[in-house]
């Protein structure tokens, strides 16, 4: 696939419209629908384009298909029932949405999590960004019409899978970071496993990106594709690889330190041009910078509880409202959370990365072809149950 | 900077907000009245808070909350901007002048609870179809497919 044909969309209407002043200069525009069921949206998007020939003039992502109703569902639950909704918010990183809850809810009940339990989020939240990334990566190069280089990364990411598969017994949706700890330790062997996949994904992720980001075609499609400015990664609210594709120099690990992130040494990595390239290059290198957190945190990890002691099956916090964040695999995922007292949460609000990052793309596909647009909307990663929830 | 720094420094330069300004959870928390919001937001970004995080709203019976999260990479924090409306009339002025995202952030509040930004560029449903009757994450929203789950105490 060199790129998208034509037969791939549908053009909904065709009309003249004349421009400027002038009656005899006319324009032609097409309006053409993508998906919102297409294998390049990544998922249940729509997105309408208004093209002048092949230029885009203007597009207008439709979201919204997968939308559950996650935050109205949650208002029913109890605060341990919800923790398997927020699986299904980022179903590429469900572990996150499982953290980024927890933590919200840890701050309204004010409980304590032991240490072990810490580095265990740690060490699965890290795999759970190699195993997203090496989604997004490969997803790119699919993109592109690199197919092997997805095959390479989803040989990685089925090695984080199966060690998930081992802590929790599911592949998708684990259901593994529980209020006040971990929902069960590391069973045996899990440690030696674990590093034995950091031990060899640093020399895969450069074979990776030697296969796909070195190739002259994969280079040529996304060099100078979707530049977004600093200024705009920031006053767009955008996070994660996209704002740090952009050299926007911010990460939650380092700047706002959580859990015990600030124990272990690693660096951010950055993009110059903020285009598709930099965008896929900052996901290569956070994986690299990954195993080092995991390595470290392997290595400090002590025997001890993972749950916290004395916790009630129901909990009910005082009323109050809290907000906690993470880092992400798609850039600060925050949760908002309002108790009226009652065991049943009042309110819960997810600030998803996605969402936000998503908002950016008219702005970045103005000006390119369609084609490209199918690798800008790649190179933002976006998972559709967390943008809809 | 600590958020007990960041009140001293927000005193400093604004003393009328000052008695607006108090620490819940651990994070800042300024409560402002509905009319003053754009200005109170306005002042916050020129102060530093150069990111939106969040906007959402929480129904509250007689009133909604606005509730605005903003961040500042300079000084390594976060802060929440609060503002509540009457239900009878929910209306707010937009911040999407200060900050392009709250585009979409208003237009989801919008779509759920159907509170009217007012200077909002380009204000629909983002969420739900178009045709949608009723805004969901209202407390009396009713809706056939919505089954209460049962005490389980």
């Amino acid at each position: 696939m060199t790129q998208t044909s034509t037969s791939d969309v549908t053009p909904d209407t065709a009309e003249t419209q004349p421009t400027g002043t002038e009656p005899t200069e006319t324009v032609m525009e097409t309006v053409v629908n993508i998906g919102p069921s297409h294998p390049s949206t990544h998922g249940v998007c729509r997105v309408v384009v208004h093209l002048d020939g092949e230029v885009i003039t203007h597009c207008e992502p439709i979201i919204g298909h997968l939308h559950r109703g996650i935050e109205k569902m949650a208002e029913n639950r109890t605060y341990l029932q919800v923790v398997p909704l927020t699986d299904r918010l980022d179903y590429v990183g469900s572990m996150y949405a499982n953290w980024a809850y927890c933590r919200a809810v840890e701050r309204l009940a004010g409980i304590r999590v032991p240490e072990r339990a810490e580095y265990i989020r740690v060490i699965v939240c890290e795999l759970q960004r190699i195993a997203s990334h090496m989604m997004g990566i490969g997803s790119t190069g699919a993109d592109t019409g690199a197919f092997t280089a997805f095959m390479y990364t989803f040989a990685q990411r089925e090695k984080v899978v199966e060690l998930f598969e081992l802590l929790c017994g599911a592949r998708l949706t684990y259901n593994y970071v529980r209020p006040g700890g971990v929902s069960r330790d590391l069973p045996d062997g899990w440690v030696e496993q674990c590093r034995a996949f950091t031990a060899q994904h640093p020399s895969a992720m450069l074979e990776i990106d030697d296969l796909l980001l070195g190739n002259v075609i994969a280079r040529a499609r996304l060099k100078g594709v979707g530049v977004l400015t600093q200024v705009d990664a920031v006053a767009w609210g955008t996070s994660g690889p996209i704002a740090r594709g952009s050299g926007v120099d911010w990460d939650l690990r380092r700047d706002d330190p959580y859990s015990v992130y600030p124990r272990f040494d690693f660096s951010v990595p950055l993009g110059d041009n903020g285009d598709s390239y930099d965008r896929a290059r900052v996901r290569v290198w956070e994986c690299v910078e990954s195993c080092r957190i995991i390595n470290q945190a392997l290595d400090q990890l002590e025997p001890g509880s993972v749950q916290a002691e004395g916790l009630p099956r129901l909990l009910a916090p005082r009323p109050g409202d809290a907000y906690d964040h993470i880092e992400s695999a798609r850039g600060s995922l925050g949760v908002y959370l309002v108790s009226d007292g009652s065991p049943r949460l009042y309110r819960m609000k997810v600030r998803s990365p996605a969402f936000c990052n998503l908002a950016v793309l008219p702005l970045l596909a103005k000006g390119h072809t369609l084609s490209d647009l199918v690798v800008i909307l790649g190179s933002l990663d976006p998972v559709f149950g967390e943008v809809d929830r | 900077m600590k958020i007990e720094d960041l009140r001293e420094h927000l005193c400093g330069i604004y003393p009328d907000l000052c008695p607006l300004f108090s620490i819940e959870f651990g994070d800042g928390v300024l409560c402002v009245s509905h009319e003053r919001l754009h200005q109170a937001a306005s002042d916050l970004k020129d102060l530093g808070f150069d990111r939106l995080g969040m906007v959402t709203a929480v129904d509250y019976g007689e009133e909604f909350e606005l509730v605005y999260r903003l961040q500042s990479r300079a000084m390594h924090a976060g802060i929440f901007l609060k503002a509540r409306i009457k239900r009878e009339t929910p209306v707010i002025a937009s911040v999407c002048d200060l900050w392009p995202a709250a585009n979409w952030q208003e237009r989801e509040v919008f779509d759920l609870f159907g509170i009217t930004f007012d200077g909002h560029p380009d204000l629909r449903r983002i969420l739900l179809t178009d045709d949608w009757v009723g805004y969901p994450l209202r407390k009396d929203y009713e809706d056939d497919r919505i089954i209460r789950r049962p005490d389980y105490i």
